[in-house]
């Protein structure tokens, strides 16, 4: 099965470590791994801003490099920039072009959490992390994309890990992308608040499927001189793998690449 | 957008704040007891909310029909409104069509005065503060104004203090700040128990309601083909304030109708749950003007529906604002109102809600241009809203209009955004930037123990960064970038070119 890695350009930028473990895990579940290199940014930076004109050539441009290879599927390692692919198609609605070719791309991509549960079948992926965590739930991701399942399961199953529940786990942690730099005065206490909540789990593991995010909370732990250790979900799922401790969904195996039904994730529950 | 009617200016009255967004964010910040009753309150509203709607069932198809029941409204509003107010009339009641927030209570104010008013007893309404009501009424001599709602009732003791939250106006007072209002105002000589102070504040409106010659009310909704207005509490005063006076009058928004009593019950059942976690409030009134076989009701009913910047939403993108039903569950979820409270957002509607129909009223920039850009963009609201409107998408529209349409950014910040489409957009260009090994940050990068582990690729990290940027580095630490040898395209080519060899 061929896959378009969807780097982001947080990863490529700040996080290589993010993208080679998504990369070493979809490869063990048997994909074809292709990275574009033209491939750049979802545009959000500079759309979210307001710079609606500027982005337009930003989002054209990532439409043709995803598809310049004839791939199954794009995943991503992060729900807010596969959010924003998925919308692509709105905003490129009135662009004869680009409309279309937009939607192709939005119909085959997916965040990556929901690629390796809602498409490949996995439930367990073979990791262990002997650690106690907890889960930042990123609003784009649970909100806008509705993935509110995917990586609670598989969390679920890495061998040795504890799963904490995080207070006030639906608020936003102060990032927000450009919010984060144009508001300091009110993204600090939102960040605060989110430090403050998982020093109360006594968790010493951070785990989210956002690079932004962690990147924000990470950063102000940091500042904070507040101990903590930070893990993107494909990092754990890539830690001290054996492959005989695999699981599928029911009534799936390994190598099952056609996807017999996708669950929504939207229809799961109420958009909290 | 413009709210220029008649060459006045519309929604003057909506700033409750002249210092600048950032003093009123410090402001808020230090006043720890409102932040914390804020969080509270959420908190609280979060279980209770989710518990009503849960049970409810179908939740999200609720959603959609109340999104169907107000779009359908809005299209149709000028028929709707005709039908409403004929409807009115044919009871013997009479609409005003007020442009202006002026225009509204100058006609407000006119009423009293024919109408000899002494006592008027009022009961919580949004927009009898946007028009500045109150203050214009007090300028009849020898006339009255009781806000009888317990929350308005203690702003308006506490010296017309400002309400921050749309349902729950007092939440940034605690119980020992209205105690003392009580005592230096009207001389009340109990403890702070909640329950003691509303029982001497009852006391105190009965008497009022009873002598009371004139009553003004909100509308939650207005139901086209009946004529009637349709109000939703938890106090029993609005009933009140509607039933002992002769005089009745009615203010409301433009966009407040349903179609018939079918919607309006759908609706009600919607707004208990979002507004504050019920099945229904404790009182839900239909009235209208007395008509010949009934005994109770107001002998003058007067019905005062307002545009004030309202039509500046209609036909634009900001359409679907008028949608909001005013159950305040978006401010409820939201993290920026959680830190910055009502006062925060300096506008009489606070909130998400807030961000996006302040500036519509205002019909443009100058005042609440910051409000917008006051938002993670993490759609809680969006997600929340009981009738669906896509309000962190409505704050995008305005930052775009005020960026790319009226260039409104310093020129500095304006600029690196602007390359930064570039170089988000010219894939080349992109791949220069990864391309240089990032020494460009070595001298500002610095090498200490860090404390959030794999967090940062190298051992270095940047506190300090120029424009837009220092913005990150004011709050929070930077991972120094990998070198180009090190970035994930460097790692994915060497790794293809192994798994090839
Ligand atoms: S915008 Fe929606 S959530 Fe906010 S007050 Fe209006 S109806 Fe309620």
């Amino acid at each position: 099965m061929k896959v378009v890695i969807f780097s982001t350009c947080v990863v490529d930028l700040m996080f290589p470590n993010v993208g080679k473990a998504m990369v070493e895990v979809l490869e063990r579940f048997g994909c074809d791994t292709y990275l574009p290199k033209e491939q750049i940014c979802c545009a959000q930076p500079t759309f979210n801003s307001g710079y609606v004109k500027e982005s337009m050539q930003v989002m054209r441009n990532e439409v043709d490099a995803l598809l310049s290879v004839d791939a199954d599927y794009i995943v991503g390692p992060a729900g807010s920039c596969v959010n924003m692919l998925k919308e692509l198609p709105f905003h490129l609605r009135a662009d004869p072009v680009y409309a279309a070719k937009a939607q192709t791309m939005a119909d085959k991509t997916y965040e990556f959490s929901q690629f390796l549960y809602r498409v490949l079948g996995v439930l367990d992926a073979g990791a262990e992390l002997d650690a106690v965590a907890t889960y930042h739930r990123s609003c784009h991701m649970t909100r806008l994309l509705g993935e509110r399942t995917s990586p609670f399961v598989l969390l679920g199953h890495v061998k040795g890990l504890t799963m904490v529940p995080l207070p006030h786990i639906e608020n936003c942690c102060g990032f927000g992308g450009m919010f984060s730099m144009k508001e300091p005065e009110i993204s600090k206490q939102m960040v605060d608040e989110k430090v403050n909540d998982v020093l109360s789990t006594k968790a010493s593991v951070l785990i989210s499927c956002d690079p932004g995010c962690l990147m924000n909370i990470g950063g102000r732990f940091n500042r904070r001189g507040e101990k903590i250790t930070i893990m993107h979900l494909a990092e754990v799922l890539n830690h001290n793998v054996d492959m005989s401790r695999v699981k599928y969904v029911e009534g799936r195996s390994a190598g099952d690449g056609a996807v017999s039904s996708v669950r929504a994730a939207k229809e799961e529950g109420a958009l909290v | 957008m413009s709210s220029m009617v008649n060459g006045k200016k519309a929604a003057q009255y909506l700033r409750t704040s002249k210092a600048p967004f950032l003093t009123r964010v410090k402001e808020s910040e230090q006043d720890k007891f409102a932040q914390q009753a804020v969080a509270k309150a959420q908190d609280a509203q979060w279980v209770k909310r989710e518990a009503a709607r849960q049970e409810l069932g179908n939740w999200e198809q609720w959603r959609d029909l109340g999104e169907q029941i107000r779009q359908h409204v809005i299209r149709y509003l000028p028929d709707y409104l005709e039908e409403f107010s004929d409807n009115v009339e044919k009871r013997g009641g009479h609409v005003f069509f007020a442009q202006t927030d002026d225009e509204a209570a100058q006609y407000i104010k006119q009423i009293a005065i024919e109408k000899k008013a002494k006592h008027v007893v009022k009961s919580k309404s949004m927009v009898t503060s946007e028009i500045n009501l109150d203050p214009t009424l007090m300028t009849v001599p020898g006339l009255e104004v009781l806000e009888t709602d317990l929350a308005e009732f203690i702003l308006e003791e506490d010296d017309w203090d400002q309400p921050t939250h749309l349902v729950f106006p007092a939440l940034h007072k605690n119980r020992e700040q209205v105690r003392q209002v009580f005592e230096k105002k009207l001389g009340y000589k109990g403890d702070n128990d909640p329950q003691h102070m509303a029982r001497f504040s009852r006391k105190v409106l009965r008497k009022h309601f009873l002598e009371a010659d004139m009553g003004i009310t909100g509308c939650n909704f207005a139901v086209a083909d009946t004529g009637m207005i349709n109000l939703v509490t938890n106090e029993g005063n609005a009933d009140l304030a509607m039933c002992i006076p002769k005089t009745q009058v009615v203010v409301m928004g433009m966009e407040r109708l349903v179609p018939t009593m079918k919607e309006a019950e759908t609706m009600d059942n919607m707004l208990a749950r979002s507004a504050v976690g019920q099945k229904l409030t404790s009182y839900l009134t239909y009235t209208a003007p007395r008509t010949g076989q009934e005994s109770d009701g107001p002998d003058d009913f007067y019905v005062v529906i307002l545009d004030n910047g309202r039509s500046n939403a209609l036909g634009t993108v900001f359409e679907p604002i008028l949608q909001c039903i005013r159950c305040a569950s978006c401010l409820n979820v939201c993290p920026i109102y959680r830190h910055i409270g009502g006062h925060g957002y300096g506008s009489i509607y606070p909130g998400p809600v807030g961000s996006v129909l302040s500036p519509v009223l205002d019909g443009g920039y100058d005042d609440f241009g910051d409000l917008p850009y006051a938002c993670s963009l993490c759609a809680a609201c969006t997600a929340t809203c009981p009738v669906k409107i896509p309000l962190h998408q409505l704050m995008i529209e305005h930052r775009r209009i005020m960026m790319d349409d009226q260039s409104q950014a310093n020129l500095i910040d304006d600029t690196v955004m602007r390359v930064m489409g570039l170089g988000t957009g010219h894939s080349s260009l992109f791949r220069t930037a990864l391309g240089v090994d990032h020494t460009m940050l070595t001298p500002i990068s610095k090498k200490q123990p860090e404390t959030a582990k794999n967090l940062f690729a190298s051992d270095r990290h940047v506190e300090w960064m120029p424009f837009v940027f220092g913005g990150w580095t004011k709050v929070r630490d930077l991972p120094d970038p990998p070198k180009h040898g090190q970035n994930f395209r460097s790692w994915f080519a060497h790794h293809k070119k192994e798994q090839q060899a």
